[in-house]
């Protein structure tokens, strides 16, 4: 059957992945082609890196540590940050990724999804969006509003009405990333990862707050969603111990969760 | 063994994992678009993910489509299709307009129909494939074994022993044609890691 995915996520700054809390007080973690090489040895499912910093700096997508970093992963590699164009997402595309993350960009200019499936196929498209809980509301049915630019601006929009516009525009995949669970480790905000998860018919993706392999769980099943974005637990100093990708593989199967099995070599 | 490996470039994809994951396997690959190209090659692979009707479109544009079938099925160059370079072979597509394929294997390409347990579509993540019949490109696989794929159409092969493995989804659906020398994955080889590499391996070795 079709596996849960574990997707291990890199912000990264100047080539380095860092690791923030709740969008904030980025802390330094190692370079990033250096724990992409670890992880895909640890067989990981996934890797998506976002460039944190090119859309606020307004610049390009750092190209080099792109391809450095797809140049030894043999897995799935989704790039984000500082995308504009369709332009963009080919030099992305060509410096080894095989799928896009668009985020603020995407909310500035939604035609920018449409393009993007149009030019690669609507696999290629990954809409991840950045909610956060703000109560019901005449324009926020849902109690969960989108923001941009690394969780500073509010948009006004509702996280449920902007997911569906999503897919309808052609995005293959849709991203929640809850703004109040970033960096906390207390586990995925499932209230709205599963109302996502049940207004899409694309595959659904949690991401913020993993601490442990319950909330993995979770996130798989009362959360709905189709895959698991996890950082913090796989490689942040603030952690104790990071378990190996296959440990958390191993505890996944045993409470049930299908995964791909490790492989011994 | 010579294995210089011609991958066929017809437009925009990503195609430097796919060149660097036949390297690791100890080939020589490069990457065209020229037809004149494709004459050195001891193999040939087909990658590409995108439409359909547009990627014939392009490989009609560029001469590909005659080239390939001079080598493919006049001098039995072994072929490789990857993904939408799988679902190139067959006989048409739907998506985007009917479309005639290359036609070397019978059957239709069409959409993946979700049902009540497998409901989002594109089919994305690492799914078994299990081997029907004695495969070649599964040799020394353990059966049921997880690969990664990305798509939302299907080869639905007319004749059943083209299918030489399936993948539970949607139902179930042909994930492996071989016939002679004619090879097509529906997964992405260059990014299943281990078992892709024995894939790769196996068509090499054919």
């Amino acid at each position: 059957m079709l596996t849960k995915r574990l997707i291990a996520c890199f912000d990264v700054v100047d080539g380095r992945v860092t690791k923030a809390q709740q969008f904030q007080d980025n802390i330094d973690v190692a370079p990033a082609e250096d724990l992409a090489q670890q992880l895909y040895e640890d067989q990981i499912d996934e890797i998506v890196f976002y460039d944190i910093t090119a859309s606020a700096q307004k610049r390009k997508i750092d190209l080099d540590t792109v391809r450095r970093v797809a140049q030894h992963v043999f897995v799935p590699f989704t790039v984000g940050g500082g995308i504009r164009s369709v332009e963009d997402m080919f030099a992305v595309l060509k410096a080894g990724a095989e799928k896009i993350s668009i985020d603020s960009m995407a909310v500035r200019n939604p035609s920018i999804i449409r393009e993007g499936a149009e030019a690669f196929g609507r696999q290629c498209v990954v809409l991840s969006t950045q909610v956060k809980h703000v109560g019901v509301s005449a324009g926020l049915p849902s109690g969960y509003e989108v923001f941009i630019d690394g969780a500073r601006e509010a948009t006004g929009l509702d996280a449920l009405d902007w997911v569906r516009r999503g897919e309808d525009l052609g995005a293959g995949e849709i991203v929640v990333n809850s703004i109040d669970r970033d960096g906390t480790a207390s586990g995925y905000d499932l209230e709205i990862t599963s109302a996502v998860a049940d207004a899409v018919n694309v595959p659904v993706i949690a991401s913020g707050g993993a601490g442990n392999v319950d909330h993995i769980v979770d996130g798989v099943t009362t959360g709905g969603a189709q895959a698991a974005i996890i950082s913090s637990i796989l490689y942040s100093p603030r952690f104790e111990r990071n378990p190996s990708v296959r440990e958390l593989k191993t505890a996944l199967s045993e409470r049930g969760v299908p995964v791909r099995p490790y492989l011994d070599a | 063994m010579m294995n210089r490996v011609a991958i066929i470039d017809y437009g925009m994809c990503n195609l430097d994992s796919v060149q660097r994951a036949l390297e690791e396997c100890g080939a020589s690959a490069t990457i065209t678009d020229e037809p004149a190209d494709l004459d050195h090659a001891d193999r040939i692979v087909l990658p590409g993910v995108g439409a359909f009707g547009d990627a014939m479109a392009r490989m009609r544009a560029r001469g590909l489509d005659t080239a390939l079938k001079e080598l493919v099925l006049g001098d039995g160059v072994p072929f490789l299709g990857i993904c939408l370079g799988m679902q190139m072979i067959a006989t048409v597509g739907e998506e985007g307009g009917e479309t005639p394929g290359l036609g070397w294997i019978d059957g239709v390409v069409r959409r993946l129909q979700p049902n009540a347990v497998d409901r989002r579509i594109p089919h994305i993540g690492w799914n078994e494939v299990e081997a029907r019949g004695s495969s070649t490109l599964l040799q020394g696989i353990p059966p049921r074994s997880d690969f990664y794929f990305v798509h939302s159409y299907h080869l639905d092969c007319d004749v059943d022993a083209d299918s030489a493995g399936v993948t539970p989804y949607c139902g179930e659906f042909t994930s492996v044609v071989e016939r002679g020398a004619i090879f097509g994955v529906q997964f992405h080889p260059e990014k299943s890691q281990q078992h892709g590499f024995r894939v790769l391996k196996n068509f090499l070795a054919y």
